[in-house]
């Protein structure tokens, strides 16, 4: 009985409050982005706020259940909970139909949830569990496997329901990896990859070659201090490649420029190797790899863009960038959403007073545009207040995971920051134009059972390891 | 992992960095750029147009010659269209089906918003329509007015109204694309007053363009303000029976009330029914008026340039008095025409003429010597000046410049200055020979039906007029623009008007005009006929009654019916009779007229 007392004195009750908080704003924002003139009812159950009470109450309920549970339970459980889903999520690809050109829905009578959306908390708990056992070495290249598989199954079937923007989500984990001591820089490559890959689609891969051999050359510049090596590096590079050009126009080959730049870099990184040989240039080898792989990144991306992909994934992949309209009118939506936000001002227009709230003129404004209506009837003043609500949940989560005493638990609070943060960051950023639209939710203020329960079993199971962190496991 | 605790300060400074950049970016969206708003304005409202019912014209006599008619658009809203029986739908309401078709099309691409398919549904298939309507949702019929003309008379006075051209809407933001107005006579002179004022209401909209409440509670609504309903000067039953009697003849009858300047008819013929120049096929029979061979869209009344022929004598002899030229006792010789040297102008008397007989009988000898006096007074230096004194008292008439009516198309005549003959003859080198003929309203005069009417109610009113006008009142503003109150004198004595006008009672009684005369009616008239290088003479006729407190002064003119006395004169008193006695005495007048058709020759 001791125990029982000291877990409900040690709730972080800040966090909680800050949860209730958000859910009670999203449901009003909800109302109001459901409200017309026509049906004024504050409470009816066929309506979206009607709906949303309904999951808010259920959401509740499962808060209090899991706080219940005994906390080694979600350790020791935490693997099946994984397998559970990855199961479901592998079945669902199956026999879901299609809903808005995804397959990513379970349907129980008239029910409907995602499994997508609770898949996240048992990948992060699975990831914590598996990164806190006592032999584990993120240097071990079969440990660090073991995570990636982890991580990456559920991206990979969620892929194949055809939801990318859920898929994306699971990207936001490697914030756990990162503060279990995983090298930053790898991380850093993987963003430049990224960015490479965005890149490839709205500058030639022409530019882009010389952006990355220019970017090596600088780097390794500044970073072993070589001017002079990397400026004879890139002279002989150049020298290589004005020759294999003269040449080609001799022979006359109809040849795109960008394997000449790239065949005049392998053929010069020959020389090198001759000079790293007798120099022991260690840093040249370096510049290499990463010029290498970059341009083997390109060129399969372009290939596989080009002979593998159908069309249809290609123009999933171009709306998503932002480079094709699409039929369903993204750029569209964008801009309502734009007018909204900017239209509310510096104080809004007040509740149920938003005129393009009102009369529906961004589609899906209650679930993933919900932000509109905070900014058309609360204007600047309640952005900025919901995104410092964000934040403040934020400071509390990592506050929380810096005080554990468990790696599992620390791990699991990294994992729930990342995916809270991820929705966040791209929710909000895709209303004002900052974000590519991908259809992810905005955590507790969307409508949408799926959404709310999932964020509230994520959070939930943290608030329940942590008010334990006394008790070592 | 202990080892890695500042990467927490990396994560929460990555997190921090998301956040300032919203908010930059909110601020620059929400508090600097104010485009959003407005923007948001104009997606959520959305303006409708009220438009004001156009003011009814009345006649003198209280009747109604333009009212407004609905009629019936068919119009659609696309997305509340189910699978129809398209076959059926065109029998029924007897569509031309390319047309509806090619419209149907074009209206589905806004698929909210209503849109006209097909203007002007016959009446005769409305009702049937409206049993039907049920099988065919998303279709609907809109009425809009249109003008109608129940008297199917006075087309050149009323003019008509058609679509507002790009010009007009440059020239004045008050008109819109597809906004109706006045193009011709009075729809266009009175457009302001008739037209009233469109009115405006703002809506809010939905993403779908579907109203769902006013704006701003309707603070910013402005009612329309229908048009002010005038009454013309026009008598209906004079206009009505003066272009009967006009059927099958060129030419144009004025008639005005000399006390006030009222214009009671205005009659150009030929005339074609205004409501040819109504609805969809306004622009088919715009086309056919136009290129008839008899110039139907001319208004012959206040633009053709009529030589007055022997009316004009009467205006010669009260300049000849006015200047002292010549007294009522002066007395010149007619030998069958007006003779000097080889030069001969024709006339039928013989002997001595005095001043009353030279109207009654219309000698042209007589105005010859009138004139010659006139030209050769010794108070003036050279003929130019004597001539421009001359041209002033005539142009004081109102004769051979802009009288200033209320039709806009009025031309201002003809009657040339004097440098028009020092050209020909050199500076004062022309000698009243020259011109002699423009002592009887030849030569080079050209004056309209309305100029000369004008000059007969001057003469009724002993030396006065108003300018003519058709617009008698203005509903609410009970009053007609100052203009027409203002009285134009002229610089001869009233007393000489008297004898003149004693001359002009001779001609009915015992002159030129006495086959038109009417026991009782007192009708002062001088006849006139016109020679012209298109064929028969043109038959001319002016005349006022009663002699005191005329009531009527009025101008008839018929393009190459021959004498005066022989068709004009007769009109003239029909036309006199009906308005004072709204009755006629002398039917076989009447009859004579109708049966008479004159053939124009074709070009």
């Amino acid at each position: 009985m001791a125990k029982s007392r000291n877990w409900i004195a040690n709730l972080d009750w800040i966090t909680i409050l800050i949860y209730v908080l958000m859910i009670f704003l999203g449901w009003i924002n909800i109302y109001a982005a459901v409200y017309t003139e026509d049906q004024p009812g504050l409470i009816d159950f066929s309506l979206r706020h009607g709906k949303q009470l309904i999951w808010i109450m259920a959401a509740i309920l499962i808060a209090f259940i899991i706080l219940l549970i005994e906390t080694k339970f979600y350790y020791y459980f935490a693997y099946v909970f994984y397998s559970i889903f990855i199961i479901i999520l592998f079945v669902v690809i199956f026999i879901a139909r299609d809903i808005n050109g995804a397959n990513a829905w379970l349907e129980i009578g008239s029910f409907r949830i995602q499994p997508g959306e609770f898949a996240k908390f048992a990948t992060a708990l699975a990831m914590a569990r598996l990164m806190s056992t006592y032999n584990f070495d993120i240097s071990d290249r079969k440990d660090l496997l073991k995570v990636m598989v982890i991580m990456f199954l559920p991206v990979v079937l969620i892929i194949m329901q055809n939801d990318l923007g859920s898929a994306l989500v699971y990207f936001s984990l490697l914030i756990v990896l990162y503060r279990y001591g995983f090298p930053g820089w790898i991380l850093l490559l993987g963003i430049f990859f990224v960015g490479l890959f965005v890149a490839s689609f709205k500058i030639s891969t022409l530019t882009l070659t010389f952006f990355v051999i220019f970017l090596a050359s600088v780097l390794s510049a500044i970073n072993f201090r070589r001017v002079t090596e990397v400026s004879i590096a890139l002279g002989v590079f150049t020298l290589v490649l004005i020759l294999s050009w003269v040449m080609i126009k001799l022979v006359d080959i109809k040849i795109e420029l960008y394997y000449l730049v790239a065949l005049s870099f392998v053929f010069s990184s020959i020389i090198y190797g001759y000079w790293i040989y007798s120099k022991k240039l260690g840093f040249v080898l370096l510049m290499l790899g990463f010029v290498f792989m970059s341009l083997i990144f390109l060129f399969s991306v372009e290939y596989i863009f080009n002979n593998i992909m159908g069309e249809h994934q290609q123009n999933r992949i171009l709306v998503l960038l932002g480079e094709k309209d699409d039929p369903k009118g993204i750029e569209y939506n964008v801009n309502q959403s734009k007018i909204a936000i900017g239209s509310g001002g510096l104080t809004g227009k007040g509740f149920l007073q938003g005129t393009q709230t009102k009369y529906k003129f961004v589609p899906e404004q209650s679930t993933d545009f919900i932000f509109c209506t905070v900014g058309e009837e609360w204007g600047f003043l309640g952005t900025t207040s919901v995104i410092l609500l964000f934040i403040a949940l934020f400071w509390r989560l990592l506050v929380m995971a810096e005080r554990q005493k468990t790696p599992f638990s620390m791990l699991y609070g990294y994992g729930v920051t990342g995916i809270i943060f991820f929705h966040f960051a791209i929710n909000i950023g895709m209303t004002i134009d900052l974000a590519p639209v991908v259809g992810i939710p905005l955590p507790f203020f969307s409508y949408g059972g799926s959404s709310l329960w999932s964020f509230t079993i994520l959070l939930f199971i943290f608030i329940k390891l942590d008010s334990s962190r006394q008790n070592i496991l | 992992m202990n080892e890695y605790a500042n990467r927490y300060y990396v994560v929460i400074s990555a997190i921090v960095f998301v956040a300032i950049i919203f908010i930059i970016r909110l601020f620059s969206i929400q508090a600097l750029d104010p485009s959003y708003k407005a923007t948001a304005e104009s997606n959520s409202t959305r303006v409708v147009i009220e438009f004001p019912t156009r003011g009814l014209i009345f006649t003198r006599d209280s009747a109604l010659m333009v009212e407004n008619k609905s009629s019936f658009d068919l119009m659609v809203i696309p997305e509340n269209v189910t699978a129809f029986d398209t076959s059926y739908f065109i029998e029924i309401l007897q569509l031309d089906s390319i047309q509806f078709i090619k419209e149907f099309i074009k209206a589905k691409k806004r698929s909210y918003i209503p849109a006209m398919v097909y203007k002007e549904i016959p009446d005769s298939i409305i009702t049937k329509f409206q049993e039907l309507q049920w099988m065919f949702p998303g279709f609907y019929l809109q009425t809009r007015a249109l003008r109608h003309y129940p008297l199917s008379s006075a087309a050149h006075i009323l003019g008509y109204i058609g679509e507002v051209d790009k010009n007009m809407i440059e020239k004045d933001a008050y008109y819109k694309q597809g906004d109706y107005i006045g193009i011709t006579g009075i729809e266009k002179t009175y457009e302001v007053l008739l037209r009233g004022k469109k009115g405006r209401k703002l809506y809010l909209v939905d993403a779908k363009n579907r109203i769902r409440g006013s704006y701003k509670d309707g603070e910013m609504d402005e009612t329309a303000i229908s048009g002010k309903n005038i009454v013309l000067s026009i008598d209906s039953r004079l206009q009505t029976f003066g272009e009967q009697l006009m059927a099958n003849k060129r030419g144009s009858i004025v008639a005005i009330e000399p006390s006030t300047g009222e214009i009671l008819c205005l009659i150009s013929s030929p005339a074609y029914d205004p409501n040819l120049l109504v609805g969809k096929n306004i622009a088919s029979n715009y086309t056919q008026l136009r290129n008839d061979e008899a110039n139907l869209l001319f208004n012959r009344a206040v633009m053709a340039q009529y030589p007055p022929g022997s009316t004009f004598k009467l205006v010669n002899a009260l300049i000849g008095l006015q200047e002292n030229v010549i007294t009522t006792h002066s007395h010149f010789t007619c030998a069958g025409g007006y003779n000097v040297g080889s030069f001969h102008l024709g006339c039928h008397h013989n002997g001595s003429i005095e001043f009353y007989y030279s109207i009654q009988g219309s000698c042209n000898a007589y105005y010859c010597h009138v004139f010659d006096r006139i030209l050769r007074n010794k108070e003036f230096q050279t003929i130019g000046e004597s001539y421009t004194e001359w041209r002033n008292y005539v142009m004081q008439f109102g004769l051979g410049k802009r009288l200033g009516t209320d039709l806009a198309q009025e031309l201002r005549g003809y009657i040339p200055e004097a440098s028009h003959f020092d050209k020909y003859y050199g500076k004062d080198k022309w000698t009243p020979l020259r011109l002699i003929s423009m002592s009887i309203g030849q030569g080079e005069l050209g004056f309209s039906p309305l100029q000369m009417v004008n000059m007969t109610a001057a003469i009724a009113n002993r030396g006065y007029y108003y300018t003519p006008h058709l617009i008698k009142n203005i509903e609410d503003l009970d009053t007609i623009p100052s203009k027409f109150k203002q009285k134009h004198t002229i610089d001869i004595d009233s007393a000489y008007f008297e004898e003149i006008i004693k001359g002009m009672e001779m001609v009915m009684k015992a002159g030129t005009a006495a086959n038109a005369y009417v026991q009782g009616l007192d009708i002062c008239g001088k006849t006139g006929t016109a020679e012209n290088p298109h064929g028969k003479d043109h038959s001319i006729f002016v005349a006022f009654a009663p002699k005191d407190n005329p009531k009527i002064a009025i101008s008839v003119y018929i393009e190459n019916a021959g004498f005066g006395s022989t068709f004009a004169a007769p009109l003239a008193s029909l036309l006199i009779e009906k308005y004072l006695r709204d009755s006629i005495s002398v039917h076989q007048w009447e009859t004579m007229l109708l049966n008479t058709s004159i053939n124009y020759k074709t070009k």
